[in-house]
């Protein structure tokens, strides 16, 4: 399925690529030791510089869902799941992606996920699968 | 002087709306400068009055049919000379165009604000049906801050941040399709009496059950309908709005509080901007929630006018889909009357500017034909997700 991709900056290139290396990264502030995104040069909770991207366990579970029915463009697979993830790591540490893999009737909130990369030129979209 | 709260001394003075076209013959400044003379003149004044301009986005130098004429243009058609205006997207949503202008009166810069909004939306989609889409607002690979985020993932619309909230909200609450239903039929029965509205066929509870799923679980008639038109008011100072027309409406308080990240999916899912603006309005005022006589409530999409009623308290927490249920309660002649224009969902999509009109029209007892009982306290909110801004609006 064709996709937009993220214009890639120093900020947010280690979310877009971890992948590659089968890594699900996402910043984390050393200063006050929580994960936090989107990505950013600080630290939005102790406004600390001391942030790197580490690496999680890419497990999650779905905070909220919606199957996409609607033909946006004509290339588009419908339908097709827009979710929310949670990451196991911490409460509320979570971002929007696509469920894959599984029937998008059979997806519910709560549901127990594990990222999976789609690889896309030159970034590594982190998707995720029901987690076995 | 300092805990001054000083949007009391601003009234709404006057209220003007173009055609609301589906679409519209007129260019988007035509309408523009049809809703403003109308707006003037309703307030007993003339162009001359006027020393101010404002407008929520306002243009973007794109010719982007979600606001293709800002102050700049506006001021220049009409010959305006103005101490001060302004516009962009970044602020308290829709009803930014009228805060912003509220605080130039407060701050002395302003006697006269014209504050307007125009949309050509449904002209746009004629040529473009992709006219809006996430995806397009930027060339190539996606560079916004914000929509980064989502377009990798195939977010070509609002309506799947929108959905996510209302399932969120079916989760946590147990909201039903029928409850959230009550919003769509509302607003169709209220169109049916407001000739300006676009979608005026009866609508019933199959109806709404049979439209087409666009994203679980918001359906096409959860989906506002886009519009071409341009509405606008006149804010006045009031010691200086003595000699208007008809009696002003007072802005008695303004909510516009972000306490979240700006993000769609990093704030509340349940709350979005929203419960921060409602409880900032409520702390600049004495009046309650119990004193609303009419609110109209942002129905870009469905689920938003339900999360607006419990920001703002005008129901319980998590209770909205219980306060709609059977439609009674938020009808024209029930408890809280709602959108009674018909709101976006069927008047049109007007965008934010359209609900503070019809909010005067109703306080005023103009609104022919859809008059709700004489009430003299009115509630508007505006926005999605990050994007929140309410008034409450008082006639002594």
């Amino acid at each position: 399925m064709p996709r937009k991709l993220p214009a890639l900056t120093a900020d947010n290139r280690a979310f877009w690529q971890g992948g590659e290396h089968g890594q699900l990264l996402i910043h984390h502030c050393d200063a006050c030791a929580r994960f936090f995104h989107p990505p950013s040069p600080i630290c939005p909770r102790c406004a600390s510089f001391d942030v790197r991207p580490r690496a999680v366990s890419g497990k999650g579970s779905v905070a909220s869902f919606t199957v996409n029915y609607q033909q946006w463009t004509p290339e588009l697979e419908t339908p097709f799941v827009v979710a929310i993830i949670e990451l196991i790591e911490q409460p509320g540490l979570r971002f929007l992606s696509n469920v894959v893999g599984c029937d998008p009737l059979s997806v519910s909130i709560g549901m127990r996920v594990q990222v999976r990369f789609e690889h896309v030129e030159d970034v590594w979209l982190p998707l995720f699968g029901k987690d076995q | 002087m300092f805990d001054h709260r000083y949007e009391k001394d601003v009234a709404i003075t006057g209220i003007g709306q173009s055609e609301v076209g589906r679409p519209s013959s007129k260019s988007a400044m035509r309408l523009t400068l049809e809703a403003c003379l109308e707006a003037i003149a309703d307030a007993g004044l003339t162009r001359e009055d006027v020393d101010g301009v404002a407008c929520w986005p306002g243009d973007n130098n794109n010719g982007d049919p979600f606001s293709p004429i800002g102050p700049s243009a506006l001021k220049s058609a009409l010959g305006l000379n103005v101490n001060w205006f302004g516009a962009g997207y970044e602020g308290p949503g829709p009803l930014s165009g009228v805060i912003n202008g509220a605080m130039a009166i407060a701050a002395g810069l302003c006697r006269h604000v014209l504050v307007f909004r125009t949309i050509t939306e449904a002209s746009a989609r004629l040529t473009n049906k992709q006219a809006g889409a996430l995806s397009a607002k930027t060339q190539g690979r996606d560079s916004s801050h914000a929509w980064q985020w989502f377009t990798p993932f195939n977010v070509h619309s609002g309506i799947n941040l929108m959905a996510l909230y209302a399932q969120r909200h079916f989760h946590e609450y147990g909201t039903r399709p029928e409850q959230l239903a009550q919003i769509a039929l509302t607003c169709r029965a209220n169109a049916q009496r407001n000739p300006r509205a676009i979608y005026r066929t009866p609508m019933t509870m199959d109806d709404y059950m049979a439209s087409r799923m666009i994203s679980s679980p918001l359906r096409m008639f959860d989906c506002d309908v886009h519009c071409d038109a341009s509405t606008a008011i006149v804010l006045s100072r009031r010691d200086v709005a003595r000699d208007t027309r008809q009696q002003p409406i007072r802005i008695e308080a303004m909510g516009a509080a972000l306490d979240q990240p700006w993000s769609w999916d990093q704030i509340s899912l349940t709350q979005m901007a929203a419960f921060d603006v409602g409880r900032m309005m409520w702390a600049r005022t004495d009046y309650t929630p119990s004193d609303v006589g009419s609110a109209q409530l942002y129905d870009g999409f469905s689920i938003l006018t339900m999360i607006w009623l419990e920001a703002l308290g005008l129901c319980p927490n998590g209770e909205s889909g219980a306060f709609v249920e059977g439609g009674k309660r938020i009808s024209l002649t029930g408890q809280l009357p709602i959108n009674t224009n018909g709101g976006q969902l069927s008047g049109g999509r007007t965008h934010g500017l359209g609900y503070v009109h019809e909010a005067c029209l109703q306080l005023w007892g103009r609104a022919d034909g859809r008059q709700t009982r004489p009430h003299s306290v009115a509630a508007v909110a505006a926005g999605g997700g990050p994007l929140g801004g309410s008034l409450l609006l008082a006639r002594d």
